[in-house]
């Protein structure tokens, strides 16, 4: 057995082990708690360097981990934000202090961690923003609000982008800052969506300040450096999603229509080939890409296909599966049988967060194709000249 | 599973790649297509004879080169994307796989090294869902066949029929070859009637599972072909949306030429990812080709019709001309996309294989 095989064992036989006692659905201490363990067990930040908390070890190991766990519910998600996005931001553009003071207790699930760059006026256009901060001092004080926010309500600290330079063009006039989540000046709304159910916050900054020393990267060099974030939220949550629950999946409809004695319909049995090739025809797809990454591949911008593929899945099964059970879909008695509508419900979002469809078509014409881009008529002017957000009410009064 | 090409297969690709470019480039397909030439003969002999491409995955016992389906996936998918005029499907894929399916020692060693060396081109007469196959009386063949892959210029026609109240197999090198008029003119059919011809019985133990293990696979070499003609396609379109100029912009920037290129691509993507799957079940997990021969034609026999077609769309005016390419690639495309059965017999097909049956 070579040593990452034996690494893999390992980990599967630690995650056996630790697993085993979890209640059904873990709340935040429970969480934490795993976490702690986790780190202690030395399987947090295994790719980070060990000055600040990480195991200092290579790629290799991590997918030997990330495979073992795949088998198995782990209670991190709300720590999620924080490892995939946050962590790597800071590791790659923080300061020396910032990378101690933050990234440890990150990595023990002590503190938890947002992303602060939507706004009800930036949304497929984030550089748009036109949440404020403004020096004072040697701080700076921030105005605005940020939408779409997932664990907003746990989270300690945030990774926001701000204009900090109104005067520059849109990417230009733009900082990232570590915001405290406590601060009195933070207020998080949840925010409901079409679920029924409030998986995202609203969150409102007034005149909440913050020190000098919480800028990550250059003043005014924010915009590359959320760029980067994204492209690793793409990756996560295509390639993600293959070991999510499907509850449309062509198992699980082929057996809804097999109980239900609809499998004499030539129509049903041509809906369910349909769901089933869609299906592999994705799988397959997330599989050759992580074979090729593998093999050292680089992957590039071919994220957001799996990203669009997989919004395209979602929808199209749950269509389907309305197709296959009919009215019963829609209309049904206890938590189980709603399944369908409510992955129904669920399916727009896998459409939209992350980046639009159209979003991820563009990425893939102009980065994988290398088709030459629109023309932008925002770039070169100045940030304060544009109708976006609230100015652009301005600007027609 | 294994759904990247190995670098042996990334070199084949390569160099079939350049001998085809540099022997069979479109003005030499289009001058063989529209000439009474059923197919390039000084292609298919340095194909066959320098390249040894016919016998790739035929046994070193019968002449071949004992390489594996995936292999002859890789050298498809070029043929694909050149549209070079050569019986390779017909010949090195149908004909060679029924016959090494049957099972048949003695016939294998008489037939498969000429085919395997491309002295000797063979077709296969697929037989048509519902049709009836032609009869042997003991001595003769007869019946139609009415569409038969490079029938008219095959050398031997492994023909499908009814003996003794059971499906046989014979080679057949007579019959009278009428070429039909083809849609693409790159790939020839011919009907074939057969009036008390003779023919070799091939011994085979179950003749109609050595018919259906030949299909499956000339479904995945196939379902090659047709990525690669699909990845020259998007290659080309693309290329031409990056200098087109219409309204003072490049054309590739307009969303609605760019949103429908990068949906090709996805769709490539997804082809790539299935025929690479199904090549590898061909050689590796042969209890899971059936699901994945059927799996292959049903998506991406459509899908590369469906990129060559906007291929052409996207083309504009152009497109439409005899002399742009674009018709032979939409042509070729929907001809492939019917040529083992339309869609739809795929699709039930697969639904058989996945048991949603009654």
């Amino acid at each position: 057995m070579t040593d990452l095989q034996e690494y893999g064992r390992r980990a599967r036989a630690w995650l056996e082990a630790n697993t085993r006692d979890l209640p059904p659905e873990p709340d935040l201490a429970a969480a934490r708690a795993f976490m702690a363990r986790l780190y202690d067990a030395g399987y947090s930040g295994i790719t980070w360097p060990a000055a600040y908390g990480g195991q200092g070890l290579s790629a290799a190991e991590e997918r030997a981990f990330q495979q073992a766990a795949r088998d198995f519910t782990l209670p991190i998600g709300v720590f999620g934000i924080g490892l995939g996005m946050c962590g790597p931001t800071i590791l790659s553009l923080g300061t020396e202090e910032q990378k101690k003071r933050y990234l440890p207790p990150l990595l023990r699930g002590e503190e938890i961690w947002c992303q602060l760059f939507s706004e009800p006026g930036a949304g497929s256009d984030v550089a748009s923003l036109q949440t404020r901060a403004v020096r004072d001092g040697d701080g700076w004080v921030v105005n605005g609000q940020k939408v779409w926010t997932s664990v907003a309500r746990q989270a300690d600290f945030g990774l926001l982008i701000a204009r900090t330079d109104p005067d520059a063009t849109k990417h230009r006039g733009i900082t990232m800052f570590v915001v405290d989540m406590h601060d009195p000046g933070v207020t998080v709304r949840p925010l409901r969506d079409m679920t029924g159910e409030a998986h995202f916050n609203e969150v409102y900054f007034d005149d909440v300040r913050v020190p000098a020393d919480r800028v990550v990267g250059e003043v005014n060099g924010g915009w590359q450096a959320a760029v980067t974030t994204l492209l690793h939220e793409r990756v996560s949550i295509g390639m993600g999603a293959a070991r999510t629950e499907r509850p449309a999946s062509f198992n699980v409809m082929s057996a809804a229509a097999r109980e239900r004695g609809l499998l004499g319909d030539p129509a049903v049995r041509d809906r369910l080939v349909d769901l089933y090739v869609r299906e592999r025809a994705f799988d397959l797809f997330n599989a050759r890409l992580s074979q090729e990454v593998k093999a050292g591949i680089d992957p590039g911008a071919r994220g957001s296909v799996a990203k669009l593929l997989l919004a395209e899945l979602t929808l199209s099964s749950a269509d389907s599966a309305g197709e296959i059970l009919g009215p019963e879909t829609v209309a049904y008695a206890g938590h189980d049988e709603g399944r369908i509508a409510r992955a129904l419900s669920w399916a727009p979002g896998m459409a939209l967060g992350g980046g639009t469809n159209e979003i991820m078509r563009n990425i893939i014409g102009d980065r994988v194709l290398g088709l030459p881009r629109e023309p932008q008529v925002d770039r070169d002017v100045p940030f304060r000249e544009l109708k976006v957000g609230t100015q652009a009410k301005e600007a027609g009064r | 599973m294994r759904l990247i090409p190995s670098e042996e297969q990334r070199e084949l690709a390569a160099s079939v790649r350049a001998f085809l470019a540099d022997t069979a480039p479109m003005a030499r397909v289009r001058e063989v297509a529209e000439s009474d030439e059923p197919y390039d003969r000084d292609v298919w002999r340095r194909m066959t004879g320098e390249l040894g491409l016919a016998g790739l995955a035929v046994p070193e016992a019968y002449g071949g080169a004992g390489a594996g389906h995936a292999e002859v996936a890789v050298v498809m998918e070029e043929l694909g994307a050149a549209l070079t005029p050569a019986p390779y499907l017909a010949s090195a894929v149908l004909a060679a796989n029924v016959l090494l399916a049957a099972g048949d020692e003695q016939a294998a060693k008489d037939l498969l090294p000429d085919i395997a060396s491309g002295r000797t081109v063979a077709a296969f007469a697929v037989p048509q869902p519902g049709g009836p196959l032609p009869t042997w009386d003991g001595k003769g063949l007869t019946g139609t066949l009415p569409r038969v892959l490079d029938g008219a210029a095959a050398d031997l026609i492994i023909v499908p029929a009814r003996a003794d109240g059971a499906t046989a197999l014979f080679a057949v090198e007579g019959g009278e070859r009428t070429p039909l008029t083809t849609l693409d003119l790159t790939r020839p059919q011919a009907r074939v009637e057969l009036d008390g011809t003779p023919g070799r019985r091939i011994a085979a133990a179950d003749a109609d599972a050595a018919i259906g293990r030949a299909l499956d696979l000339a479904a995945v070499a196939l379902a090659a072909e047709q990525l690669g003609g699909m990845r020259r396609c998007l290659d080309t379109i693309v290329e031409y949306a990056k200098l087109r100029v219409q309204f003072g912009r490049y054309v590739g920037s307009f969303q609605g030429v760019k949103h429908r290129l990068a949906d090709m691509h996805c769709t490539l993507e997804q082809a790539e990812s299935i025929v690479r799957y199904a090549a590898w079940a061909a050689d590796d997990a042969p209890e899971e080709l059936p699901v994945a021969a059927a799996l292959a034609q049903t998506f991406v026999g459509p899908a590369y019709f469906r990129v060559a077609k906007d291929h052409l769309l996207l083309h504009g005016g152009i497109g439409f001309t005899w002399e742009h390419d674009a018709h032979l690639y939409y042509k070729r495309a929907k001809t492939d996309e019917l040529l083992l059965g339309a869609p739809r017999e795929h699709r039930s097909r697969l639904a058989e294989r996945l048991g949603l049956l009654p």
